[in-house]
């Protein structure tokens, strides 16, 4: 009874960072005083922390390596920026984004489910590297689709624009490596940070159900939980889908952020799986929490150092290695001890560390 | 316990990057303390984006090298309009995101014109920001037609449909080829732009395109398939509408096979004489479409390339001197258009608009250009071809 | 058994092809031998370190690149002879892969393999922007070490290079001192043991850090090498040409079975293959998708990569 309290208050927190950030970016950003590059900033943070979260369900949570969550991000912003631009003249904003949302959740959602089936099989680094292939495929694809819309209907192409036999005033939709242009700016800090709300809540709700406990301990032991009864199958799935679905909806949030969507190496390739694998790494595995905050701290950490130019990459860099080092090697951790016994008394963290 | 460590370790990190922001931002502030003693009103503020980290940081660092070199010159003759210019360049990775958030640094900082971006992909996101605000843009090499599809910006280079088509049109009018291969990056939006309308236009001139192929950025170091099937096509001629590092690999692997049509490129072609350590024989009869060329005879070239080589160590590409004549446009349409450094962005880009349909410019990259409210310049592209290691003007 | 249908409707095509065809067919299969042996050879590199230290090592196409630039600078800037060249940048690599483990990854050998993981990919970042600093962001045009033409077969139609056939003597030389070294030596039996059980392997008298140093020694040795043939076959070399035949490699060597030697080599060899013919006869444009996805069905097939372990697990 008493750990379920201290956890209840430690999700309570976590949804009270969010509305405090919430009113403070709200506030902040309405007084004038907020630069325009934190004020650009907002959305990506928005985005950036959904998709830590959400990968943390599968890396913390479910307790497998993903190095293809850029894969559900893009599908997720595609599938909604396709779907905001076919309706840009017919459906008013508030609506277009909602359906846009849930359109996003749900195509990376089913993402989620197809690759989930085939990827859940695997163990460790083979299942790591089968996501990363399956995050470059996607990419990949996309970056070969043609869509096109004229009055005779959709024209798809995985060729070129001149394979879509489109009448002279049909409209291209999707432009092959172009991607989508023209996409409307829907999204907002206040969407963003109710998204995110949203996130948690589902995450963190769904740690603490049966199901949670239920997936957390396939983490501990596959074997053991199998034996007492434990749908395996199933309950992977679940943490896999809702984890790509919540990725889908952060890149519905990227793509309404951006007037043109591009499929690149940079936005949607493995280095952005890899990305957001150092926000949850960093911000503690299993961590929700904590993966949030690093999502938000490592987001705005190129941008803050701008000033240095040409060595602001190299600065990064380093203060990544060292962050590292410092949260968990032995010395880190021991230093890390040594001041932790000032705070001696103070409420405990919530979530357990992985492995 | 652990978490409340972690925590520490993350506000650690934080206020590391609150410190190097309040340092650079006080650094900065010096600069512009140290340029004129009321900065506000005294100076004009160009800002520029582009790769500067990534895979593409060489078409940033010469875009920023150009603007740079052009600015210190202009400011040792007296400046705009009597006032001192001040720029800054920002980082975007050749990504639309991080273009955006550096357009909002360069916001911050004060700019009132933009010289950026570099790439397309960015640019297109950047310019729909710029439309918002009204800022004046100017993107000296964002090829796409979406890059300045709103009435506040305009281009410095040819766009897409400008070099594949004139490519074409070219191609066909001198009989260089009737079947022609084509050998195109299918993720980037510059590669896949121009081959599209080089495919449509091919089309109408009766040209035979014998191989349509692909490559991405993942995999760009292997050619052999590609220039095998354009050989096994009979193909006379490559078109190669794509940048000179990989086209340096294609022109290699070719010349191994023993395969030896016409290559024929285009802007992103230029640079390729200038790769440290390259065979120049390989491209040898390498045909391009450019605006630019640094063996240009004319004393404004001759200068540049000198002051470039100069100041930075190295020959310039186009995207410097696309770039150099991006700020000189500034210049002139600013003097056009009386501008003084005390207008606000949106006063200055408006003043812009007309300016810009207002002058003629001779510059690096063509001459007596003009540009029509579509932000389009008239320029016609020379045609070049590579003999005994230099270009030769056809 | 995917590669085997594959290959197999691929022969009922060809079949029917007329002569010219059939030469296209053979020159493909050796562009992706070419291809496959540069793969082939950074997978080594990778799949030893992950047998031994158990850690993917994002950095290692990074120090490749690194081994590429110290080559490229010892004979353009400094005059030297190929071969001195390549030993240079052999010890240069070993060093820095020594000083890499020593900084970054030692003081993490007892927290989660993914802090690991993550560590390396900020090497990786390290080292690109630090060349990129360096060496400027052009890319230079690298020229070959090695002087030896090549063979051409059926009368000058089908052309081997030198880099190929150098790059395959060096996989093979490489598989087999390697495979002699692990079983021959004792310091190649403390790796085997460190590699099975760091523990047992500690409780008997081996010094477990020193057998990872010089694991990292050997790797990134291996990356210079492979830094050097990949610039010699590609001679494009810029501060990124590292990161993606590293990504690449490490498929190549999943493919293979992570941490076995000859899988590594047999991984790169079919990835190239399979690269090169999904462009020829599939599609340019999808040609990344196709080897992925071919990945992707052989790990379903042998979910351990062809030449991998069986996982034993335990309660």
């Amino acid at each position: 009874m008493k750990k379920l309290s201290k956890t209840t208050k430690s999700n309570f927190i976590t949804y009270g960072i969010v509305v405090a950030a919430l009113i403070v970016g709200q506030v902040w950003a309405n007084s004038g005083s907020m630069s325009s590059l934190l004020k650009g900033l907002l959305v990506p943070l928005c985005a950036y922390m959904i998709l830590a979260v959400s990968l943390n369900l599968t890396v913390g949570i479910l307790g497998e390596l993903s190095l293809g969550h850029a894969g559900f991000m893009c599908v997720g912003a595609f599938s909604s920026a396709l779907f905001s631009k076919m309706t840009m003249d017919s459906l008013p904003e508030g609506v277009r984004f909602l359906i846009a949302i849930l359109i996003g959740a749900l195509v990376a959602g089913i993402f989620g489910i197809l690759i989930g089936i085939p990827v859940l099989r695997l163990r460790g680094d083979y299942l790591a590297i089968v996501t990363l292939a399956f995050g470059e495929i996607i990419k990949n694809v996309i970056n070969a689709i043609y869509v096109g819309k004229d009055a005779n209907g959709l024209h798809f192409s995985l060729k070129s624009v001149t394979e879509l036999n489109m009448d002279p005033e049909g409209t291209i939709l999707i432009n092959g490596p172009q991607g989508i242009s023209g996409t409307p700016k829907d999204s907002s800090f206040l969407a963003g940070m109710i998204l995110l709300l949203i996130a948690l809540i589902i995450i963190l709700n769904l740690i603490n159900s049966r199901a949670g406990r239920a997936i957390m301990s396939i983490r501990d032991n596959r074997i053991a939980a199998e034996s007492v009864g434990i749908n395996v199958t199933k309950y992977k799935m679940m943490a896999f889908s809702i984890s790509a679905a919540l990725a889908g909806v952060a890149g519905v949030l990227y793509a309404h952020n951006l007037s043109s969507l591009v499929a690149s190496p940079k936005n949607f390739g493995y280095n952005m799986s890899i990305m957001i694998l150092v926000f949850v790494v960093l911000g503690g595995i299993g961590n929700i929490r904590g993966s949030m905050i690093a999502a938000f701290i490592l987001t705005l950490l190129p941008e803050m150092l701008r000033g240095l130019s040409d060595y602001r990459m190299l600065i990064y860099a380093i203060v990544l290695i060292v962050m590292m080092l410092f949260n968990w090697s032995a010395g880190g951790r021991r230093f890390k001890e040594r001041v932790a016994e000032k705070f001696r008394g103070m409420r405990k963290g919530p979530a357990k560390e992985a492995k | 316990m652990k978490n409340k460590k972690r925590w520490l370790s993350l506000v650690l990190a934080a206020a590391m990057a609150a410190t190097a922001l309040t340092g650079c931002g006080k650094s900065s502030d010096d600069k512009s303390d140290s340029a004129g003693s009321d900065s506000k009103a005294e100076v004009f503020k160009i800002g520029g984006i582009g790769p500067i980290t990534g895979d593409n940081a060489i078409y940033g660092k010469a875009v920023q090298n150009g603007i740079e070199l052009a600015v210190k010159e202009i400011n040792e003759a007296g400046g705009i309009n009597g006032y001192q210019v001040e720029t800054k360049f920002e980082d975007d990775e050749s990504d639309p995101e991080k273009a955006v958030n550096a357009y909002n640094t360069l916001k911050d900082w004060g700019m009132q014109m933009l010289t950026g971006t570099v790439t397309s992909g960015p640019c297109e996101a950047v310019v729909s920001e710029t439309y918002n605000d009204n800022m004046f843009q100017i993107t000296p090499s964002g090829t796409s037609v979406n890059s300045v599809q709103y009435e506040n910006a305009f281009r410095m280079c040819f766009s897409d449909p400008a070099q594949g088509t004139v490519s074409a049109q070219y191609i066909a009018d001198h009989n260089l080829a009737t079947k022609i291969a084509v050998i195109y990056n299918s993720s980037d939006t510059y590669s896949s732009g121009i081959y599209q309308n080089f495919a449509a236009e091919a089309k109408n001139q009766g040209l035979e395109l014998v191989a349509e192929e692909a490559f991405t950025s993942e995999s760009n170091k292997d050619f052999s398939v590609q220039l095998q099937k354009a050989k096994d096509a009979g193909a006379e001629m490559v078109f190669l509408p794509i940048y000179y590092q990989e086209a340096s690999l294609i022109l290699a692997k070719a010349d191994e096979m023993g395969f030896a049509p016409l290559f024929f490129g285009c802007d992103g072609m230029d640079g390729i004489l200038a790769m440290d350590n390259f065979d120049t024989s390989l491209a040898e009869g390498l045909m391009l479409l450019t605006p630019f060329s640094v063996n240009a005879t004319d004393e404004a070239t001759q200068n540049f390339v000198a002051d470039f080589e100069e100041a930075y160590g190295g020959i310039p590409n186009q995207f410097a001197a696309d770039a150099y004549d991006a700020v000189y446009v500034i210049k002139a349409a600013a003097e056009q258009a009386d501008l003084t450094p005390d207008m606000s962005a949106s006063d200055i880009c408006d003043a812009m608009k007309t300016a810009m349909t207002e002058i003629t410019y001779d510059g690096l990259t063509g001459k007596s250009i003009t540009w029509g409210t579509d932000g389009e310049p008239s320029k016609e592209p020379i045609a070049v071809k590579i003999e005994n290691g230099d270009y030769t003007i056809m | 058994m995917s590669l085997k249908d594959f290959g197999g409707t691929r022969f009922s095509v060809y079949k029917k092809r007329s002569e010219g065809e059939q030469m296209s067919f053979i020159s493909y299969l050796i562009n992706g031998i070419s291809l496959g042996s540069v793969y082939a050879i950074i997978a080594l590199g990778y799949t030893m370190v992950y047998g031994i230290a158990k850690m993917l090592n994002f950095a290692h196409g990074d120090v490749i690149m690194v081994g590429g630039f110290v080559t490229f600078t010892a004979m353009t800037s400094a005059g030297m002879h190929p071969l001195a060249a390549v030993l240079l940048s052999a010890v240069a690599c070993t060093v820095l892969g020594v000083v890499i483990e020593r900084i970054a990854y030692k003081p993490l050998r007892s927290a989660s393999p993914l802090a690991v993981l993550i560590t390396a990919i900020g090497v990786s970042y390290f080292l690109q922007n630090l060349a990129l600093l360096i060496f400027g962001a052009d890319t230079k045009t690298f020229q070959s070490v090695i002087s030896f033409d090549g063979i051409s077969l059926a009368g000058g139609q089908l052309k081997i290079s030198g880099v190929t056939l150098v790059t395959i003597a060096a996989c093979i030389i490489i598989v087999v001192g390697l495979t002699l070294f692990i079983r021959r030596t004792k310091a190649g039996q403390a790796m085997l043991a460190v590699s099975e059980d760091r523990g047992a392997a500690q409780l008997m008298g081996i010094n477990v850090n020193g057998t990872i140093a010089l694991t990292f020694a050997i790797g990134s040795a291996l990356a210079a090498i492979a830094g050097v043939l990949l610039c010699s076959a590609y001679p494009s070399l810029n501060p990124y040409t590292g990161s993606m035949p590293g990504i690449k490699a490490f498929v190549a060597a999943v493919f293979g079975g992570i941490g076995s030697i000859p899988g590594a080599m047999l991984g790169g060899i079919l990835l190239g293959i399979i690269e090169i013919l999904a462009k020829a006869y599939i599609s340019s444009q999808l040609a990344d998708a196709i080897v992925f996805a071919v990945l992707i069905v052989v790990l379903l097939v042998k979910p351990t990569g062809i030449f991998g372990k069986k996982i034993q697990e335990k309660v």
